[in-house]
């Protein structure tokens, strides 16, 4: 892809930015294959903020990577179609995929100490991607290095350039991080669980810078995450995943506020919060499903409380009392 | 407290419902760190620095803070897994260590359970057998220790029948968080610390394991030292609640008054950094700017005064003693501003 491509705004608001159908990612072995995501449906607009949430296993970090094929390939087979920013993400070949990650959409991950090169300087990290997609010159790269440090909010930006990873506190890492995937001002961040490592005191701020850039540089973000808080603070639209499915899906204050399906309100129930003190929490009975081994019909009626025959013969289709909220439950 | 009622008919209780159960007195730990040539110590970091604090029999005491600042070296400290440079426990009236009670029986009387539930198994042994490894070890005949783990196990909610042969890595996160919560309960301690119990586990895990800490502690007649960095599990499980920072309590009180009124800036901090779960609530501003600053080379003073908004010359001259508003007072904090007549601006007078 070329510069002139990059720097194209998109030209009609109206084409989502994301659109992905049946998508489907199976992890294939000798010994077992592994079902992670079982057909999800979603597009995400332009300047938009989905949040997917789930628990370990969900299949939520998966999805994310599925949108970058970051996943093994020999063991991996991804269906459905998966299309960025007007591309067939499932039709690219290597070159294809290298001039995608990094450029038009970017990611940032948990542990910033992985995801960063041990070996060498923050600048260096931030000046290379600029240069491998943009082409410009090494000055020009490191002046917009020291851009993106000031932009990330890196106290003495300058001097912290010269930095290695490893000199760096968990919270000012986390900042580099965001510093890289931003340099080449992706139209999409993915983001997976990139504040859950983090401090109280730190996460709330890297959650609030992440809610300024993302509306000062009108990126789409889609940030999986398992914590409620994470969603409530960030997010435009929720989609809750469970055993490789959107069970839900809607937009913040309805999902958060009035949720429909059984498997949501069991995780607004079992959060701890204030004011639950001396009560006893609403836990969801057992614990979520082998994905080598999914149950037929309803993967949460297992746990459901209010669980009928009819859960057990088949998946429940995609219901909306309201256009913008789904639920996959038959008694909604 | 009802619960010290029932404390009183435990056989095992010598100092009676007013002795605490734990006294822990200036506990203090410095790491040197070695580097250079000759690998000699380059440094210290104060881990755990004067930290004192006590535990009622049957009540909850939660410690909370953030990474790095002492609280599980805190909780190995107090069950001497990590020896003290100074400090000393005292347990129901008697001193832990040489004259006093002997180390052995006083891990007999604190177990702890640890946050990575798979590590603290030996993959090895089915879990029933690491459940009945310590009693036979006390000299438990084995056929009564492997039947008692049996009953804990159900009374953690595995069915014996089901799980007693099982290995750990047949088993969820959750499951064998209770296994060793069963362990822990084999030799009938007093005591259990639990540090980051539930941290690893899934929301809707960790709710279950959190209802059986509570039903257990009243079963057991338990009294529990719960050190975690999730403000809103302490605030569910605790009668009261230690702020620590950088290796020093940074506030001490019963829980309603730590949530309700806090007094040093960093608790308030702290509880404001929780995330909103009503999205028409968004936080516009973070409490707090930067990172905890390194233990190797903490600030004078007081130690959170670099990221505090309040903080005056007197913050960098003079470490704030831990102390209440009134004499005998429950809630105690280290904090200029709480104490009278410090020469801070918003000092009491």
């Amino acid at each position: 892809m070329t510069t002139e491509t990059l720097e194209q705004r998109p030209a009609a608001a109206t084409t989502p930015l994301v659109s992905v159908r049946d998508m489907t990612v199976k992890f294939v072995s000798k010994e077992a294959t592994v079902h992670a995501v079982n057909g999800v449906s979603f597009s995400l607009d332009p300047g938009e903020v989905l949040v997917i949430l789930g628990e370990s296993g969900s299949g939520k970090s998966v999805s994310l990577r599925a949108l970058m094929r970051l996943l093994p390939a020999r063991k991996t087979v991804i269906g459905g179609s998966i299309t960025v920013a007007g591309q067939d993400v499932l039709a690219m070949d290597e070159r294809q995929l290298e001039d995608l990650r990094g450029g038009q959409v970017a990611m940032i991950f948990q542990e910033p100490m992985t995801a960063l090169d041990p070996v060498f300087t923050i600048g260096t990290q931030i000046a290379e991607t600029i240069i491998r997609h943009e082409g410009v010159s090494r000055a020009a790269a490191d002046a917009r290095a020291l851009e993106l440090l000031e932009l990330v909010q890196i106290p003495s930006a300058k001097r912290r350039l010269s930095n290695y990873p490893h000199e760096l506190s968990g919270g000012l890492r986390q900042r580099a991080m965001i510093a890289i995937a931003l340099a080449c001002r992706p139209k999409l961040l993915l983001a997976d669980e990139p504040t859950t490592a983090l401090d109280a005191t730190v996460q709330i701020q890297i959650l609030l810078l992440l809610r300024k850039l993302q509306q000062e540089l009108g990126m789409g973000v889609i940030f999986v995450t398992h914590d409620l808080g994470v969603a409530g603070e960030i997010a435009d639209r929720v989609a809750v995943m469970y055993a490789g499915r959107f069970v839900e899906e809607g937009p913040v204050s309805e999902v958060m506020l009035r949720p429909l399906h059984p498997y949501t309100q069991g995780l607004m129930g079992s959060t701890v919060h204030a004011g639950l003190r001396g009560t006893r929490l609403a836990a969801i009975p057992g614990a979520p499903p082998n994905l080598a081994r999914l149950p037929e019909g309803c993967a949460f009626a297992p746990r459901c409380a209010s669980v009928e025959e009819a859960c057990r013969v088949a998946v429940p289709d995609e219901r909306r009392p309201i256009p913008i909220h789904m639920a996959r439950c038959i008694r909604v | 407290m009802d619960a010290s009622e029932v404390q009183t008919a435990d056989p095992r209780d010598r100092g009676g419902p007013a002795q605490p159960l734990l006294i822990v007195r200036d506990l203090k730990r410095h790491f040197p760190i070695k580097g250079g040539l000759l690998n000699r110590a380059v440094g210290t970091v104060q881990a755990v620095d004067g930290v004192s604090f006590s535990v009622m029999k049957g009540e909850t005491l939660g410690i909370v803070g953030e990474s790095g600042c002492g609280k599980s070296t805190t909780a190995r400290l107090l069950m001497r897994l990590i020896e003290p440079d100074s400090g000393e426990v005292i347990f129901d009236g008697e001193p832990v260590g040489p004259g006093g009670m002997a180390l052995s029986e006083m891990r007999r009387q604190i177990q702890m359970v640890f946050q990575d539930s798979y590590a603290s198994l030996n993959p090895r042994l089915p879990i029933e057998d690491s459940i009945a490894f310590a009693p036979t070890v006390h000299g438990v005949p084995k056929a009564k220790a492997r039947a008692r783990a049996r009953d804990l196990l159900a009374a953690v909610g595995l069915a014996p029948e089901q799980f007693a042969r099982r290995y750990p890595h047949e088993l969820s996160g959750g499951q064998r968080q209770r296994v060793n919560i069963a362990r822990a309960l084999a030799l009938e301690p007093r005591v259990i610390v639990l540090d980051e119990p539930v941290s690893a586990l899934d929301k809707s895990v960790e709710a279950q394991v959190l209802n059986l800490l509570v039903d257990l502690k009243r079963d057991f007649h338990l009294t529990y030292v719960f050190i975690s960095h999730d403000l809103n599990v302490v605030q569910f499980i605790s009668d009261r609640v230690l702020v620590m920072y950088l290796g020093q309590v940074a506030e001490v009180g019963p829980v309603e008054d730590i949530y309700g009124a806090p007094r040093h800036p960093y608790t308030r901090a702290l509880l404001a950094s929780r995330p909103s779960m009503d999205p028409a609530k968004r936080m516009t501003e973070p409490p707090l700017t930067g990172d905890p600053p390194n233990p190797i080379n903490p600030p004078s003073g007081c130690r959170f005064r670099t990221r505090c908004a309040f903080a005056e010359a007197v913050c960098a001259e003079r470490v704030p003693v831990l102390a209440g508003l009134v004499p005998h007072d429950s809630h105690l904090a280290a904090c200029h501003m709480a104490a009278a007549g410090s020469g801070h601006s918003r000092a009491p007078t």
